[in-house]
């Protein structure tokens, strides 16, 4: 299946929850905000919010700025 | 002491965190410069180089953490970033900055007062980032602004307090906070936005693009100290006529 995530295609074999898939990317799920669909996913729903084929994510998180 | 909406800051220095070389150097000029708010950003990870993470360099509560809306063009994206900010964790505080010309980097007043309507419904605690127009900072103030944000210069321009006369107004007739933002160069042109009643100073480009930044934040610090210490002490008057410090009196000897 395929998901775009920030403006980039990606292969996945499998749904994935989102905890899962942001840790695969070596980011850390505590700092990192994940947008699907444009739709805001709250932290605690990471374990329990499956990556669906076509799904548009964003992964977002805070960087130096003033 | 600081009080921003119901939280209290010793420290009336804020730090941005952009720019710094490292986040090792940026860690130290916050520590150095005693600061206790910080502006963070919010961007895309760039998934092929992720780089560090800011929360992991700063994180754990030592800080304040003021999140930005840098880089909405409008009071749309600005809201959309806020409401990011929030789920990221950057709790409900809210630097809200509206900027649609990146060559001027200029605040956009009308889409600022728009935002702030909106996010202050919402349950923001906002502080605007605004050009210094004291009209536009009473409007938000009645709009429910926790503090105003107007700029001195340009952002990262190191230009100064380009906007006193207006900075001046400002402070004399807002009940929230002021927090001077924008343009301050050097410590002196803290110290002075400090002398002229500032609330607080926002201090970035200065700091992290120093030849030393942790020394420069410290710099930073001290003057932010000494400039409130000046204007609670009470400046003395100025006048165009000389005012002898010495006695005048008492010279019969001389002549």
């Amino acid at each position: 299946m395929k998901i775009i995530v920030n403006g980039e295609e990606r292969l996945l074999e499998a749904e994935v929850v989102v905890a899962d898939y942001v840790q695969s990317l070596d980011l850390d799920p505590e700092t990192v905000v994940v947008e699907i669909d444009g739709r805001i996913i709250t932290r605690h729903d990471y374990q329990s919010t499956l990556l669906l084929d076509g799904a548009e994510v964003e992964l977002i998180r805070f960087i130096g700025g003033g | 002491m600081l009080t921003i909406a119901d939280k209290t800051f010793a420290s009336r220095l804020f730090v941005g965190t952009g720019k710094f070389s490292s986040s090792d150097i940026m860690r130290q000029a916050l520590e150095a410069s005693e600061c206790e708010m910080v502006t963070v950003a919010l961007r895309r990870v760039e998934l092929d180089d992720p780089g560090d993470d800011i929360m992991q360099a700063i994180g754990g509560g030592r800080f304040f953490f003021l999140p930005n809306t840098a880089g909405a063009r409008d009071a749309m994206e600005a809201v959309r970033l806020a409401r990011l900010a929030r789920a990221a964790g950057g709790g409900n505080w809210l630097k809200l900055e509206v900027t649609p010309d990146p060559r001027t980097l200029l605040p956009d007043p009308v889409e600022t007062l728009k935002a702030a309507e909106e996010l202050v419904r919402d349950g923001f605690v906002v502080l605007p980032y605004i050009n210094a127009d004291p009209v536009l900072a009473l409007r938000l103030q009645e709009a429910g602004a926790a503090a105003v944000m107007p700029l001195g210069a340009p952002i990262g321009t190191n230009r100064g307090l380009l906007t006193r006369p207006l900075l001046e107004i400002i402070i004399e007739q807002l009940e929230v906070p002021v927090v001077v933002d924008a343009g301050i160069g050097t410590p002196s042109q803290a110290a002075a936005a400090m002398e002229m009643g500032a609330d607080a100073v926002l201090v970035n480009t200065a700091i992290a693009v120093a030849g030393d930044p942790v020394a420069m934040a410290a710099a930073f610090g001290q003057a932010v100290i000494a400039g409130r210490r000046a204007y609670k002490a009470g400046l003395g008057a100025i006048s165009c006529r000389a005012a002898a410090s010495s006695p005048q009196t008492g010279l019969e000897f001389l002549r």
